[in-house]
């Protein structure tokens, strides 16, 4: 226990050092207006314009895994890598494990309990997509900033949801797909410390990972009314050498009367996954 | 696999059929005493954790009066009780089994009745009961009789394939679409709110429903929801939400109502520090002669609880067990 907070305690100093550079050079200026609590209102519609849910690093545009029936429909955008540096840290063993993931990442089989989630990206079978992946779907997130100590994070992505407790000091009492959150404010930046994520939840379509020993400390600073600045640091002893970051800015949308409109994924993955088990001749 | 499969069964169940409620005695405004809170941009504040948990049926048995006297509360609390407890040995050693299993996940808050102690959660029409259906389309007949014939497979360990299971077995919605009922776990609601929204996140399956208060239209109809299309204002200390546009795969909605002439009106009101009262109207003049209206009191949960998320797709072991069960059934029946 005494050996994890040591950990965590370093990965926020490493975070707070990375974030205040990035937030210094890329918003000089701007001082966003404060609610009745002394902070800014992160609520509304967001949304991040980074190709990083098919490659945090860069990367090429790519045909879907089914070109010969979803022709360029399934076509992914490329991008430049997202991550400071360029690359992810791995230990030997991970980065043979990612390149693993990739190649696999279109198969599925549900067969075993045991094996459930051994192959395929989660993506593919509509699971909740975890943190920080969430926040760079091709999908909108709603932010409902509470007036009690409680941020709402709503995602598009099959209605997946977290909760922000703020200076909410527990550690997680179990893992969870989107982890469990404490924020805390650092002048205008909510910082949101996260634990307690499932370890099947990937980062992207490329097959990069994490095991359940990840911690994500991500930062939301307020750039100017309509765009927010987002890093997140990822520390995991098992998978990676060093604790790493990626950052990008997130969107606000302002379409008139925007609201998400649901991404219930379900149905269009339980072919896939379940029906082998048909009985023959049904349907 | 054969508890977990109970298991599944009986959510299905309770979400299917609720258990089957007129009250003089319930309480629809805080009394003068009670201020209710506000945020500090002046609406009223329903943000917390909250628990709608109870065994008050949502019909009136039929021979029951309306409010239950204390003994009879007491009788009725303690038969659900004992009907209920992993510690009954009188089922033999599967039933024993199945009893740990599911009390393991069941909310003991789902034994108490109403502390008004109605006999049920209708209190309009007055009798407690859902009122006279309508004649219902070719084909809406239809539909029925193809979900009642999918769940007759399903019960029968038969399924055909996934599409045999429920909405709520296949984790695509469960209690998280309104209007809100208790079932046998997982009832907890959080609400928070900013400026122009009230969001609402049932425990059970992880969605948030965004009520917007700023007085935004409508989706269009041709925008159908799973959880419908809320939209709110306040009304004095309540805040009330008006909800249609439902979608769904196989005609039938809540209650078997039509998702094309479905509208749902519910009323948040803070009664106290510790409870709201959650009061709703279904309208649907397609499937039932006449409105109806229940109220379930939600409370506040302990400040040492706090909501956990619901994963359900995610480790759905069960779907395929089903299935793959039905599949060798068939093999060793011929």
């Amino acid at each position: 226990m005494k050996h994890r907070r040591r950990l965590v305690l370093l990965s926020f100093g490493a975070a707070i050092a990375l974030g205040v550079s990035v937030a210094l050079a890329q918003t000089p200026a701007y001082r966003a207006p404060h609610r009745a609590d002394g902070h800014p209102d992160l609520s509304g519609i967001w949304q991040a314009f980074v190709t990083a849910n098919w490659d945090l690093q860069d990367h090429d545009a790519q045909p879907g895994l089914h070109p010969e029936l979803d022709g360029a429909y399934a076509a992914g955008p490329g991008g430049q890598s997202v991550v400071e540096g360029g690359e992810i840290p791995y230990q030997p063993w991970a980065l043979a494990r990612k390149k693993e993931n990739f190649e696999k990442r279109g198969q599925v089989d549900v067969s075993d309990d045991k094996k459930w989630h051994a192959i395929g990206d989660p993506e593919l079978k509509c699971y909740m997509p975890g943190v920080p992946r969430a926040t760079y779907m091709p999908h909108p997130f709603q932010i409902v900033q509470g007036s009690n100590n409680t941020i709402l994070m709503a995602y598009e992505f099959t209605s997946a949801t977290r909760i922000v407790r703020m200076n909410w000091k527990q550690e997680a009492p179990t893992d969870a797909w989107m982890g469990w959150s404490r924020g805390r404010w650092e002048g205008d930046t909510l910082v949101v410390d996260v634990t307690g994520i499932r370890e099947e939840t990937w980062l992207d379509r490329a097959g990069d990972f994490h095991s359940d020993k990840l911690h994500v400390v991500e930062r939301y600073t307020p750039m100017s009314p309509y765009h927010m600045m987002y890093e997140a640091t990822l520390d995991d002893p098992r998978v990676y050498t060093r604790p790493w970051k990626i950052s990008f800015p997130l969107y606000r949308r302002l379409e008139k009367n925007l609201q998400l409109v649901e991404f219930k994924c379900i149905p269009f993955t339980e072919e896939l996954l379940y029906g082998k088990f048909r009985k023959a001749g049904a349907r | 696999m054969k508890t977990a499969a109970l298991s599944a069964l009986a959510i299905a169940i309770a979400l299917a059929a609720p258990l089957g409620g007129q009250s003089g005695s319930v309480r629809l405004q805080p009394d003068g005493k009670y201020k209710v809170p506000k945020t500090p941009w002046g609406d009223p504040d329903l943000q917390g954790v909250w628990n709608d948990a109870t065994s008050t049926p949502l019909q009136r048995p039929n021979g029951t009066k309306d409010v239950l006297t204390d003994e009879e509360a007491a009788d009725f609390q303690a038969s659900l009780a004992h009907e209920l407890t992993r510690d009954r040995r009188d089922g033999g050693a599967d039933a024993d089994v199945n009893r740990a299993y599911n009390d393991h996940w069941m909310d003991s808050r789902r034994l108490k009745i109403t502390a008004d102690h109605r006999s049920s959660l209708i209190v309009d029409p007055p009798d407690g009961r859902i009122p006279a259906p309508v004649p219902l389309s070719p084909a809406r007949q239809k539909a029925r009789a193809d979900r009642a014939g999918a769940n007759a497979r399903f019960n029968a360990g038969l399924p055909d394939d996934f599409t045999d299971m429920s909405l709520p077995v296949r984790c695509i919605i469960r209690t998280d679409s309104p209007p809100y009922l208790p079932t046998i776990y997982n009832n907890d609601f959080q609400i928070v709110q900013s400026p122009g929204v009230v969001a609402i996140a049932p425990e059970m399956i992880h969605s948030a429903r965004m009520v917007y208060v700023d007085g935004r239209p409508h989706l269009n109809r041709s925008l159908p929801q799973w959880l419908g299309d809320s939209r709110g204002h306040w009304d004095g200390p309540t805040l009330v939400v008006e909800t249609t546009n439902f979608r769904t795969d196989d005609g039938v909605a809540f209650q078997g109502a039509n998702p094309a002439t479905f509208k749902i009106t519910e009323r948040f009101t803070r009664v106290d520090p510790t409870s709201i009262n959650y009061e709703f109207t279904v309208e649907d003049p397609s499937t039932w002669t006449k409105p109806w209206t229940a109220i379930i009191p939600w409370n506040k949960i302990d400040p040492g609880e706090q909501m956990y998320e619901y994963g359900c797709h995610e480790d759905n072991f069960d779907i395929v067990h089903f299935l793959v069960g039905a599949r060798n059934r068939q093999k060793t029946a011929r």
